[in-house]
């Protein structure tokens, strides 16, 4: 038996170290695409603000960790693969055979078709070379103009921020944080920014980037107001596409990622996909969704690992969720945060102190939820949905007062 | 065998000395909003109800970590969460379900009960057995471990 994984993000090694435990002697290769040991993404920011070096990133700490669980780790990038004769064709060199396979290629992030995007100065943030070349340019001071207010693209402001650069932020829809966030959310994020010195622009295009020579080596940043920025970096987070392109011609389904069932099977034999570049079962719909979040592409990662070791793991899908830290406000998204027809809701918004929480119910159980400037047991807010507890008298309580989640939790849960 | 925290609801007063023991030794400060061991008062029932990490087999926070910064202490079957690795993005806060994995702004870093090197200070201080630290096939946290199934996906049939 060999298992194969290509891609070595969060969704791969977790897969490898599940199928590991779960089948001791069997053949496990795990192919990355960059030269680096496998890391996290996810942890880039904070190799932006100086509080980890590299190795801070990387997904397992443990010495020799792959060596030591016989996972074979081989760099190369995937080509095409040819499920006929069981093998994945790689770039530039030899193919690899495999039992089963295990998808996890991630996503990449897209380019808006603006002019001036392939110039000198602007960058993605999403590889560990990304993050080098950014940190050439975003020393204290720096003109930065920052393309995206999503999920990603906060994180990476956070950490822009912290390095002391004079930050101008561009997003086109009309809010920060748009699919995270409803707009008396987004908008007291973006109240907060604004308090923390970051210039936030929302309902603005970028509508080209120029070369200027003054000074030497900058850009300009066209909006779509008439505004025109200086830049000595912009850096591009205006959203991820799954890593699809090349099962091209092997039979797979796709959608906006592969479709996979609740066991992570994609619709050829033998072949499992995970994390990013799967359209995975999503807990909140009942349908099938790419949320290209952490705790997703892990979700992910072992239910294939599971279920390719031979033992039945069918899954209920995961709850969409993130958490994210603004400059220091702190917000959390859970599921069904804006709610459906006809159910209920709760909402205690202070503006103020920056403190928002409003919960999403269908009849007495809570399907979503939304919070600012709260930390303290956020995850019962997870407890709540994925558990589906029937409030009871609590649906009242919550109504009045839904900071009160961990108190309903846990008097539900304990009784 | 190794052991777990019990919780006898039943048996507790709502005196907070847990509260107050655990943020002592874990944060040198009397500070029940940094215990890691919460009581909840429900005072409709007159019932008061220690509540903390179930230190879950397959834990949620572990398995989230982007940067392998919780792991497992073998001797007390603990979830520790290693401050010189974790770079305080949360994930871990959002991911587990029971809500007692917690951002500490202080420090930058999350905090959650460690059982203490297998000393739990919330048993030694609490007067009336409420909290004891026992074999592990006996406690009530069997309560909490089946709820944790029920938010599971999938690995209550693995």
């Amino acid at each position: 038996m060999t298992y194969v994984i290509i891609g070595a993000g969060p969704a791969g090694v977790t897969a490898a170290d599940t199928l590991r435990k779960a089948d001791p002697k069997a053949d496990i290769v795990m192919i990355g695409s960059e030269p680096e040991p496998p890391y996290s993404r996810m942890a880039i920011p904070y190799v932006l603000t100086g509080l980890i070096a590299e190795e801070g990133t990387y997904l397992r700490k443990e010495e020799g960790h792959y060596d030591k669980n016989a996972i074979q780790y081989r760099q190369g990038e995937a080509e095409s693969i040819d499920p006929k004769n069981k093998v994945v064709k790689l770039k530039g060199t030899d193919d690899q055979p495999y039992s089963k396979l295990l998808i996890a290629t991630g996503a990449s992030p897209v380019k808006p078709p603006i002019d001036g995007l392939d110039l000198k100065g602007v960058h993605h943030c999403w590889t560990l070379e990304d993050c080098r070349n950014i940190m050439k340019f975003a020393d204290k001071g720096a003109d930065v103009v920052l393309m995206g207010a999503g999920f990603i693209g906060c994180i990476i402001m956070e950490a822009l921020a912290e390095r002391g650069v004079n930050l101008t932020v561009v997003e086109a829809l009309d809010r920060m944080v748009p699919r995270m966030m409803n707009e008396a959310a987004g908008n007291m994020v973006k109240a907060w920014c604004e308090k923390q010195n970051v210039n936030v622009h929302t309902s603005t295009k970028v509508t080209k980037l120029e070369a200027s020579k003054d000074p030497e080596d900058t850009l300009v940043v066209d909006l779509d107001n008439g505004k025109q920025i200086p830049a000595h970096l912009v850096v591009v987070a205006t959203g991820v596409k799954s890593n699809i392109d090349f099962v091209d011609g092997a039979g797979l389904k796709t959608d906006q990622g592969i479709l996979v069932d609740e066991c992570m099977r994609t619709s050829v034999d033998d072949i499992y996909a995970a994390g990013d570049c799967a359209q995975g079962p999503d807990f909140s719909t009942g349908g099938w969704a790419v949320h290209a979040v952490q705790p997703t592409a892990v979700d992910h990662g072992r239910i294939a690992g599971l279920n390719m070791a031979g033992k039945s793991a069918p899954f209920k899908g995961s709850l969409n969720m993130n958490v994210l830290d603004t400059v220091g406000l702190i917000s959390a998204s859970f599921g069904k945060w804006d709610g459906i027809e006809g159910g209920d809701h709760a909402e205690v918004i202070d503006t103020e102190n920056f403190k928002y929480m409003r919960l999403e119910f269908d009849g007495d159980k809570i399907i979503g939820a939304l919070s600012l400037g709260r930390t303290d047991q956020i995850g019962v807010l997870r407890g709540l949905i994925q558990t589906e507890i029937a409030l009871g008298p609590w649906k009242e309580r919550l109504m009045e007062n839904p900071h009160l989640i961990a108190d309903a939790y846990v008097a539900c849960s304990q009784q | 065998m190794q052991k777990s925290l019990s919780i006898d609801p039943d048996k507790c007063t709502g005196c907070l000395q847990c509260e107050l023991a655990c943020s002592y030794d874990n944060e040198n400060a009397f500070n029940p909003a940094k215990s890691r061991i919460k009581i909840f008062t429900f005072h409709d029932k007159g019932r008061f109800v220690p509540y903390t990490c179930t230190q879950c087999y397959e834990a949620w926070c572990m398995h989230a970590c982007p940067v392998d910064a919780i792991t497992l202490d073998k001797g007390t079957g603990a979830k520790i969460v290693h401050d010189n690795l974790c770079v305080g993005c949360k994930v871990c806060t959002i991911a587990c379900p029971f809500g007692t994995i917690n951002y500490n702004a202080d420090t930058g870093k999350v905090i959650k009960c460690d059982l203490c090197e297998g000393e739990p200070e919330c048993a030694k201080a609490c007067p009336t057995d409420a909290i004891t630290y026992v074999d592990a096939n006996w406690t009530g946290l069997e309560k909490m471990r089946a709820w944790a199934e029920k938010t599971d996906a999938g690995q209550a049939s693995a």
